[in-house]
């Protein structure tokens, strides 16, 4: 008795190996917690990224060899990372300058809501009794040059993530440049969701479904 | 001859008083002054005012200081800890005041009160519901909200090395808040693993310059919030 469980489009990797080919060579990039960390692996050959992490390091390299890490340096998760050849540390109003002082070239994040406008929901349900927790999430969206956001397209309830208007408390208003889902590639234009990809075995009228608001054909 | 060493973390918080401001360094457990803060619940000051960008783990350091309900406000940007119900408890109970506060707008509000800037304006926040009751300002065609500068009456700093006129040098990531709170507290007061002569720092390494630092304290070997987690401690 084995249920065939089919799964269309992109698994979380294969989302951040998609991700992963739009970065320029040279980016200073700023990753958020989850997916966004799986980029890392998935930089294409030749290519450099300088990662930045808010907590006071840029040159950000993996997590050290068994026994080898410092409690001391850690990433924007709090878990233990590396420093690269080349990396400087820095205080926290320094890497907030680099934040909101248009330095950082990309941040990746992940999200529980993208608007047709570009607005972001990723830090509370606004639940009551939840304890709200914002982090550097809003310094991130309103400073960082160019901001994606990689996600499921659903939530685990079969919910669209990209809808014409967040009900979550809002993260930045018109913030999102781009969405990476297991579905597709969608930019955020003026006319809003614009198709830019299909992933492998999906189509249109799928994505559409499964989407909040319009979804803008490639034409 | 100055000489801003201090010969216990007890003797180094020994005047904070009730109703006092203080700020805490660390970002998780990374730079967290977990021995000034056992000594400032030893101490027994209450009704404290805490700025710190976490809440703490466990039942040790800040969280310790939280669960012994002495402070009654605290102004984080990320209270949420998987590993610790102190805060969370006490914020559902209603018995602790918060401000939420993105991290960068702490990080520079902090700097602010340090640099005798009383308000700045920022990007952060704009549109959502932390904007609430605050002002906003267009710049060049962007709006702005107006964010106060935050001083303090104490800062609790971990560093790696200090000399004895509170010339600090930080560890790694730890680095954090430390520079910019011992800028905007009026009584900084910074335990480090080292404590050496004048002249033996680099003056080009020097990350904070001892005008900004009162006391230093020597703890050779800080313990660790995560260590003592695992090992079940829990502060007193």
């Amino acid at each position: 008795m084995s249920e065939q469980v089919q799964i269309i489009g992109r698994t979380r990797e294969e989302m951040a190996k998609r991700l992963a080919q739009d970065i320029p060579n040279g980016s200073y990039v700023n990753l958020g917690i989850g997916i966004p960390e799986l980029v890392t692996k998935f930089v294409p050959d030749g290519h450099t990224l300088i990662y930045h992490t808010e907590n006071g390091l840029l040159g950000m390299g993996p997590s050290p060899e068994e026994g080898e890490g410092d409690l001391e340096l850690i990433n924007a998760g709090k878990r233990q990372v590396t420093a690269n050849p080349g990396a400087a540390f820095f205080h926290h109003a320094d890497s907030f300058s680099m934040i909101r002082g248009g330095h950082i070239d990309l941040c990746v994040l992940g999200a529980m809501q993208v608007s047709k406008s570009g607005d972001l929901a990723n830090w509370s349900t606004g639940k009551p009794g939840a304890i709200p927790a914002v982090g550097g999430a809003m310094d991130l969206v309103a400073g960082v040059k160019s901001v994606f956001v990689i996600t499921q397209h659903c939530t685990k309830h079969g919910d669209p993530k990209l809808v014409e208007k967040c009900t979550f408390p809002l993260t930045g208003v018109g913030v999102i440049s781009r969405v990476y889902t297991d579905l597709a590639v969608i930019d955020i234009t003026e006319q809003g969701f614009q198709l830019v990809e299909l992933s492998p075995g999906v189509d249109f009228e799928y994505v559409q479904e499964r989407t909040g608001a319009e979804l803008l054909p490639i034409s | 001859m100055i000489n801003k060493q201090v010969t216990s973390a007890a003797e180094a918080v020994k005047d904070v008083f009730d109703g006092a401001t203080i700020m805490i360094g660390g970002f998780g457990e990374a730079g967290s002054p977990i021995e000034l803060i056992h000594a400032l619940i030893d101490q027994g000051a209450k009704d404290l005012t805490i700025a710190s960008n976490n809440t703490g783990s466990g039942e040790v350091g800040l969280a310790a200081l939280l669960k012994a309900e002495r402070v009654s406000k605290i102004i984080c940007s990320f209270p949420r800890t998987a590993n610790s119900t102190v805060f969370p408890d006490l914020y559902n109970n209603g018995k602790i005041e918060l401000e939420l506060v993105p991290q960068g707008t702490l990080a520079e509000r902090i700097r602010a009160g340090g640099a005798g800037i009383p308000a700045f304006f920022t990007p952060a926040a704009v549109g959502t519901p932390l904007a609430e009751g605050k002002e906003t300002r267009l710049f060049n065609g962007q709006d702005y909200l107006m964010e106060h500068g935050l001083k303090a009456d104490f800062a609790f700093i971990k560093g790696r090395v200090a000399d004895t006129h509170g010339n600090i040098v930080y560890n790694k990531t730890a680095r954090n808040f430390g520079p910019i709170m011992a800028m905007a507290a009026k009584v900084a007061i910074v335990q480090v693993n080292k404590v050496v002569e004048p002249g033996e720092i680099d003056p080009e390494a020097v990350v904070t310059p001892g005008i900004f630092v009162n006391r230093v304290v020597e703890v050779a070997s800080p313990v660790f919030e995560s260590q003592l987690v695992t090992a079940g401690v829990s502060y007193p």
